[in-house]
Order: C-alpha cells, then structure tokens, then sequence
C-alpha cells in the first residue's frame, strides 16, 4: 500500500526538481520566500510545530511533563481529564499526559530504528540491484517480490518469533519488512542514473566503479529515498504502535504509546481518556509526518 | 493465451516457493536454536532440561543438518503438511482451516464496507462541483489510513457499544456483531479504494469518449455511473491483491481488539508462545491467498478488458 500511495507523488517529483534551477538569490529573498510558503500553509506549520514538540518528548520529556510517569497518586485514580490532568489519570493515577509525553522516547525510538534498518538495507539492495544489473537485479527483485507478497504485519509477527519481544526488536522486525520498498525505489532511482550522461561521462574519464557509486550516483538517488522514508516513518509508528499494543513491545511499567491504549483498553467502558488519548498522539504525529513527507516531495519547488 | 497462463502460474509456485523459503529461514535459522526458543514457552515458561531439549529436538527433525530439514520441511509443505502446533499437538493446516471461518466473515464484511466507503467517497469526490466537499472528501483516505486501526476499534466500542450501548463490544455472536469489526477493518482498506478509484475516475472523466457523451446531451450521473465507472473500475481491481492481503493483516489486530475467535487470534497467541510451525503455515497461507488472488486478477483482467486480449492498441 505504501507503494501506491507514493508512486504518483515520486512521479510528480522527479521533473518537478529536475526543472528547478538553483536561482542565485540573496539570503534576504530566500528568508521571504519560506516565509511566504509557510503563511500560506497553516497545516503545514501546524504539523512542524506538532513534531518538533515531539522530538522535545523524546529527547527532554521533562521540559512538557516535569512529573514521573510511573509514580500515581493512587486518591486521584481514573479521573477524567480537567484542568488537573489534562489527559486525565489512570487505574493507578498517575497522569495520562505525563506518560503519553515520557512515551515518546520509546516510541520514537523504535520508529527511528525502524526506518534505518529499511532504508539501509533496502537502499543496499536496491543499489546493488540497480547498478550491477543482470543476475543480480533479477535475484534480488524476485525477493523483493517475495517479501511483498508476506503481509507486513505478518512478516514483522514471524520476526519477532524468531527474534523475542522487546521494542529494539520490534522495530527491527518492522524495518526488514518494509526493506522491499526501499529496495524498489533505490533501485529505479539507479538504474535511472545509471544512463545519465555524467556517470557516462566519469567512466569514459577512467572513474572507478566505486568511486562513481559514491560520488554519483548515491547523492542523486538519495532525494526520492529520503522523501520515501519520510513518509515510511508515519507507517512506521503506526507498526510499531500495533505490535507493542500486541504486546510485543516494552514490558511495563514502561510507557510506550501502543502498549498505553493496550492498559487503558481494560477500562475503556468507564475512562475513554486512557486509550483515546495515546491514540491522539499516535495519530497526529502520523498526519504531521505526512504532511512534512508532502511538502519535501516536491511542494518546494513547484512553489514559485 | 496458454503461454501466458503456463507463464503466470509458474511465477506464482516460484513466489509461494520463495514464501516458504523465506519463512524458514527467519523462522528456523535466526533463532539459532528453535527448540530453545519454542520450549521457552515465550515470555513466561519453565526451562527444560538439556536432555528433554534433545528428545524435542529430535521428534521436530532438528538434529538433522539445515538442508536437510529444509528439504523435509519443504517435501512436506507440498504435500499440504507444515508439521504440528508446538503447543497442542494440533496439526498446522487443521488449526489454520478451524480458525479461517470468522476471519472470512469479517474479511468479506470489511471488503465490503471498503467498497462501499471507498467507492462512495471517489464517486462522490470526482461528481461534486462544492470545492470543500471535494477537498475534503480527498483528503478522507490520508486521514483514514493514519490512524491507528486497533485504536478506532477501541474508538468505536466506546462510542457504539458504552455510550449508545447499540452494539455488542466483543465476540463473534449475531450478525451485530460484526459491524464494528466490519468497519474498523474496511476503513483503511477503503481509503486504498478510494485513492485508486478516484485517481482512475478523474483521468477516465477526461477521455474522448466521456466528452462524446457530454456532447451527446447524456446526464452527468449517467455518464459518471454509466460511462466512467465502468472503465475506472479497472485498474481499482489491480490493487486487489494487496487488499485481501490488507484485510488478512489486519484481522490479526481487528480480531484482537474485539475477542473474536479467528486466523488473527490464532496467529497472536501462537507469535506469544513462539510457535513456530503454526506462525510458517500462517506466513505461507497468507503468501498463498495473495499469489492466487493476484493469479485470478491477472487471467480475469483479459476477460474484463478485451484490448489486452486482443493486443489492441490502446
């Protein structure tokens, strides 16, 4: 599903920035113009300002939620959210929104190394697939074609037999099984590159074939990969949020956004804060990823 | 016409092949030591004893070297056998085929929600001339598919079952009962129809022949469901594939959320005690639906389409 919902925007993207031309312009013309193109996307700002709140969760959680989250006030359980708690307390009191906050860190964690695993291993193969060519690209297609015919989902739950819970291997799980994407964009991006008349050009002047990779054809076949991963991350989150719902993930107390809606889901008849919340968080920072993944695709450059 | 069947069926036993072969290997060989992992018995089992472990290993054919368990594994697999459950004893395609049942009735439920959903919403989206409807509508599916699925399950239990107490919140019985799971399931699989369908309606919109019929004086929402539907329909048909794929993968969450009995509890409780067998049989099953609804795609494509059948230019 990936695939379909960002081939048309790669397509999009690859003549948009092949047209735009680095304009020389003075850094008081190019300050004007992001400002314009912000102003004139409140979403977008919007979905910035949510992420960076985000990362300060992950890395300084104590600057939005000084509080421990795994302490309660056990008088103040289950309270709805109010002035308080904003998001309300649980089973034990402690305060929803300081653990939503403190999970972060987990969650992102796992996410991060989740898209770097994808990326680095479907970008290996995709680039020994594109540039090799012949037996190689075959092969390795062919088990690109295999590992997209396994749902990802049960491809990241087979992983995790194999390797044990825990969220570093969730997310592994959750990166080798979104690896076939990568390895397909990667390798269109190659073979695209491959033909162009400057690596033409390096090996009739005698380049070595690694030096061509290197200083070719991997800066320009970045662009469309990085954007893929953008937008792999919002997937990302959203597989590893299912697994450690599943009960994969972080054992507790330890707050993890999936495993947070997985507790509340035993008072969900009585508290609906406990699981809507975390789900909040979940939600709008797929959006805001989204979002972000939109406007580097291209969006800059079509803006004049 | 007999060459490309004979080629498409081959591609799909080298892809189911391949699904196995892939599966072993994760499954068999990371783990370095499978009985180990399985007699753990998860998270919380007893330990065995080293010579308990042996006996095990040998009923499960893993003191054999790797290319030739792999080669019983795979002689067996062909013959419809992926061993036994680690946990009861159960045979694998048995335990499969007793849990297949309610993950069919909500798969079929939730298709057709998705159709229904995601052919409304592009209908709709490509017939209205309301600029806001239009764009909101379009911007339906992105949202839809960035939520969580167990989270708008949980969402609509609270909402359906505690506050308006009209639907059952879990278990598998009356046809109530599967609304919720019907609908949490279909939701992002409806979103993929949508995309693709709107995409293809709007470029079908554009062709000669709608413009014909414009111009013939035919009403617009007969063209929209007469003329265009029918060829935008199409290619919103190649995607089905991953659609059923879409809708096995997320019975496992779905199933879970509402405690319904199914393949997806199955597959959940069998990762929890890291029953290997059964987690390969439900991999490679799940690769098979895929290839042979792919494989249905492909020969009825023709059928519906007859320019690729008669290599017609298009």
């Amino acid at each position: 599903m990936t695939e379909l919902l960002i081939r048309e925007s790669i397509g999009e993207a690859a003549p948009g920035s092949a047209t735009a031309q680095p304009v020389a312009a003075t850094r008081r013309e190019r300050v004007v113009r992001a400002l314009r193109f912000l102003g004139r996307r409140p979403g977008l700002v919007a979905s910035i300002v949510f992420v960076v709140l985000v990362l300060v969760a992950a890395f300084v959680p104590s600057v939005l939620a000084p509080g421990d989250p795994n302490v309660g006030v056990p008088a103040d359980k289950l309270q709805a959210p109010s002035a308080a708690h904003m998001f309300g307390t649980d089973y034990l009191g402690r305060d929803v929104y300081t653990r939503v906050v403190h999970g972060a860190a987990l969650s992102l964690q796992a996410t991060v190394i989740a898209v770097a695993v994808a990326l680095v291993v479907g970008g290996l193969l995709g680039l020994l697939a594109g540039f090799v060519g012949r037996w190689v690209d075959e092969g390795l297609m062919r088990l690109v074609d295999v590992l997209m015919a396994i749902p990802a989902v049960l491809l990241s739950l087979a992983l995790i037999t194999a390797l044990g819970y825990g969220t570093v291997k969730v997310a592994i799980a959750v990166g080798i099984a979104s690896v076939a994407n990568f390895a397909r964009v990667m390798r269109a991006e190659t073979l695209r590159i491959r033909q162009s008349t400057y690596v033409e050009a390096a090996r009739s002047v005698g380049t070595r074939w690694y030096v061509t990779l290197r200083r070719h054809v991997l800066p320009n076949a970045a662009g469309p990969v990085l954007v893929l991963a953008v937008l792999e991350f919002g997937l990302a989150i959203l597989a590893v949020s299912s697994l450690s719902f599943l009960g994969y993930g972080a054992p507790p107390p330890a707050p993890e956004w999936g495993s947070l809606i997985a507790e509340g889901r035993n008072y969900i008849a009585a508290s609906w804060w406990l699981c809507a919340m975390p789900g909040f968080a979940i939600a709008a920072t797929v959006l805001s990823v989204n979002r972000i993944s939109r406007a580097l695709d291209g969006e800059w450059s079509r803006a004049r | 016409m007999a060459g490309y069947l004979v080629r498409r069926v081959a591609l799909a036993i080298g892809v189911l092949w391949a699904a196995f072969t892939v599966s072993f290997v994760v499954l068999y060989l990371l783990p370095g030591d499978p009985v180990a992992t399985m007699a753990s018995g998860g998270l919380d089992g007893e330990p065995m004893s080293p010579a308990a472990l042996d006996a095990l290993r040998a009923r499960y054919g893993l003191d054999q070297p790797l290319i030739v368990q792999y080669g019983t594994r795979l002689w067996d697999a062909l013959h419809g056998n992926f061993g036994a459950s680690i946990q009861n004893g159960q045979d694998v395609g048995a335990a499969i085929r007793e849990a297949l049942p309610p993950t069919i009735q909500i798969s079929l439920a939730g298709l057709a929600f998705a159709i229904v959903f995601g052919g409304a919403v592009a209908l709709v989206a490509t017939y209205t001339s309301v600029r806001w409807l239009r764009q909101l509508l379009m911007a339906l599916p992105s949202l839809a598919v960035s939520l969580p699925v167990f989270w708008v399950g949980l969402m609509l239990v609270q909402l359906f079952s505690f506050q308006l107490g009209l639907l059952p919140s879990v278990g598998a019985k009356g046809p109530e009962s599967l609304v919720l799971p019907a609908v949490t399931l279909g939701l992002p699989t409806g979103a993929l129809v949508a995309q693709v369908l709107a995409k293809s309606l709007s470029d079908v919109l554009d062709e000669p022949y709608v413009v014909t019929a414009r111009a013939k004086g035919v009403g617009r929402v007969a063209i929209h469901l007469r003329h265009a539907l029918r060829n935008a329909a199409l290619p919103a048909l190649t995607v089905f594939g991953y659609v059923v794929g879409n809708l096995l993968a997320g019975s496992v969450v779905v199933e879970t959320v509402f405690t319904r009995p199914g393949l997806g509890r199955l597959t959940v409780a069998a990762v929890g005690i890291q029953d290997i067998p059964v987690v390969q049989g439900i991999v490679v099953f799940a690769a098979a639906v895929f290839v042979a609804v792919n494989l249905l795609v492909d020969l009825i494509y023709p059928v519906l389409d007859p320019r690729i059948a008669t290599g017609a230019v298009v």
